[in-house]
């Protein structure tokens, strides 16, 4: 957990008060802390005076605004038809491997997820990840075990 | 039936000089612009294909201070990532192809509407936009674009849904009418394109009308995008000329043991080898959003069914009950089938199901599940029994 603290009105001051401020402001919320608290929803509806069930309805709706605890960096594995036949079960073996974890878990220390998502437009270059933000493409397990190292050290 | 036969074009990624052709564009009336545009015959890239000079022209004709132009970066549909290369190679002629078509309508304002999952690309955009905005401001017009960004539902690409979604609430498609050219973004009339689409216009006011007429077919205008993936030797973007038959397709994609190729991504159709032959690729035999996916002997049409249901029971928003339930019971039903538990000819009560739910369903989402459904059990259903 984490304490959003001025977050919520800084973020409000740069996107506005407004209804369609609403999205912009949970986004970077989550690019700052992977998930959405319900402290920050409530705090989001405080600002922008719409009611925490509107903040939460609509965060519900969209699967990267997860209200649900996350680590520090999200991995996304694709499932969607070119991925999987390209490779993504092997892919997602070695994650778990590493990590120590199944698919939708967390590592206690809080800082990987795993997630599965559908197609992110990288079909030609399958199979494919996101972690947070960051796209990584024809993968192998040697590869994604190299990636994933590298982010341990991080 | 026309057949183009394959073509390599280049038009979308051709470099040219976006301030040359926006200063030509800012001297012609919105009338000439939108005739130029219906001359063309340029149809949506997005999958829809609706007449973008008519888009426009509706657009154009409502009376109202404030109209939007929006362009759809939801690229949501599996198998398509042409819209991702198009914005990273030549962002110029998107924002181009925006202030030309907000000419056109009268729109003031632009807003990219930018799929979560492409987040990545923000910042390199973001300095694209800057000296866009410069040029713009150079030539003497205004016109301002804005990016927002989605976070990850398929459903955004839908354009009402994408309009209530740059609105702040959940993607939940509205009813229509009101058609978008009458009431769009923040009830706006707003002009809702594809990224391609919008690059498509601005390279036909560069190059004319009849140059563009020179490509494709009398249904199929021009040339488009293809997105290539799967069991070929040669994945990739790649620009070519519409109207060649799917067979022509798998001669230079195939990998020499093509069973099946979808087109259009899973909420397109597939085509199956004994009909490659007869198959054109545009809005004559099967459309496409540019999505082309192979599939060899060695690949399980079930397995590829499931996958699409899969995601469309993940993907709809639940909102009206045929789409909702629908998705679930197709689902549900072919692994039924699979194990035994249902006798094969439970197969055409979801024929029949999938049937309704193109009537039924409130959007495009729903109305076309049907699409892979129908077309890959009436062709493998061998495969989705044993
Ligand atoms: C479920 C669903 C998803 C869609 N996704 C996209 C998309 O990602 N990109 C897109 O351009 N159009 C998408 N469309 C089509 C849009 O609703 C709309 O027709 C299109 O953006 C219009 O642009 P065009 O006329 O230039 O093709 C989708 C439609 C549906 C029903
Ligand atoms: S058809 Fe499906 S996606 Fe479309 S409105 Fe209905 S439930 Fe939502
Ligand atoms: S299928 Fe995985 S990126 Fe498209």
């Amino acid at each position: 957990m984490y304490q959003v603290g001025n977050l919520v009105k800084e973020l409000s001051d740069k996107h506005g008060r407004m209804r369609e401020s609403l999205m912009p402001i949970l986004q970077e919320i989550v690019q700052k802390h992977n998930y959405l608290t319900d402290e920050a929803m409530v705090e989001v509806a405080r600002e922008l005076d719409i009611s925490a069930a509107e903040v939460y309805g609509t965060a519900s709706f969209y699967t990267f605004l997860d209200t649900q605890e996350k680590g520090k960096y999200v991995i996304r594995i694709c499932k969607t038809i070119t991925c999987s036949m390209k490779g993504k079960s092997d892919i997602i073996h070695t994650l778990e491997d590493m990590l120590k974890i199944k698919v939708g878990e967390t590592t206690t220390d809080k800082q990987f997820s795993l997630i599965e998502t559908n197609c992110i437009g990288w079909c030609h270059k399958a199979p494919a990840i996101l972690i947070n933000e960051m796209p990584y493409t024809e993968l192998t397990p040697e590869k994604v075990s190299t990636i994933i190292k590298d982010y341990m050290q991080k | 039936m026309e057949n183009k036969g394959l073509n390599k074009v280049d038009l979308i990624f051709e470099k040219i000089e976006p301030k040359e052709v926006l200063i030509k564009a800012f001297k012609m009336s919105s009338a000439e612009i939108i005739q130029n545009i219906l001359d063309s015959g340029l149809k949506g890239r997005g999958g829809a294909g609706f007449p973008t000079g008519l888009k426009w022209k509706y657009t154009a004709a409502e009376k109202s201070s404030e109209k939007y132009i929006v362009c759809n970066a939801d690229e949501g549909e599996p198998g398509t990532f042409k819209d991702r290369e198009i914005l990273e190679r030549v962002s110029d002629k998107v924002h181009g192809g925006m202030a030309i078509a907000g000419k056109a309508i009268g729109a003031k304002m632009g807003i990219v509407y930018l799929r979560g999952e492409y987040r990545y690309m923000l910042l390199k955009l973001m300095i694209e936009l800057d000296s866009f905005h410069k040029m713009i401001k150079e030539i003497g017009y205004d016109f301002n674009i804005e990016y927002r960004m989605g976070s990850g539902a398929y459903i955004c690409g839908e354009e009402s849904a994408l309009f209530e979604s740059i609105e702040g609430k959940r993607g939940e498609p509205r009813n229509k009418p009101p058609y978008p050219t009458v009431s769009g973004v923040f009830d706006k009339p707003t002009s809702i394109n594809n990224v391609e689409t919008l690059v498509t216009a601005m390279m036909i006011i560069q190059h004319g009308a009849k140059n563009f007429t020179q490509y494709g077919t009398k249904d199929s205008r021009g040339s488009k995008v293809f997105s290539v993936s799967g069991d070929t030797p040669t994945p990739g973007i790649f620009e070519l000329e519409l109207g060649m038959s799917v067979q022509q397709f798998v001669n230079v994609f195939g990998d020499g043991d093509t069973k099946a190729v979808q087109v259009g991504g899973a909420s397109g159709f597939c085509v199956p080898r004994k009909k490659f032959a007869e198959t054109i690729i545009g809005f004559e035999g099967v459309p496409t959003g540019g999505s082309m996916m192979l599939f060899n002997s060695s690949r399980s049409m079930y397995n590829v069914l499931h996958n699409y249901l899969d995601f469309f029971t993940e993907e709809s928003c639940g909102q009206c009950t045929p789409c909702r339930v629908g998705c679930q019971q197709l689902l549900k039903g072919v692994e039924k089938v699979k194990k035994g538990e249902a006798k094969p000819t439970y197969l055409n009560e979801l024929m029949k199901l999938a049937d309704s739910m193109k009537i039924a369903a409130k959007c495009g989402l729903g109305q076309s599940v049907g699409n892979a459904f129908k077309s890959i059990v009436g062709n493998f259903r061998e495969e989705i029994i044993y």
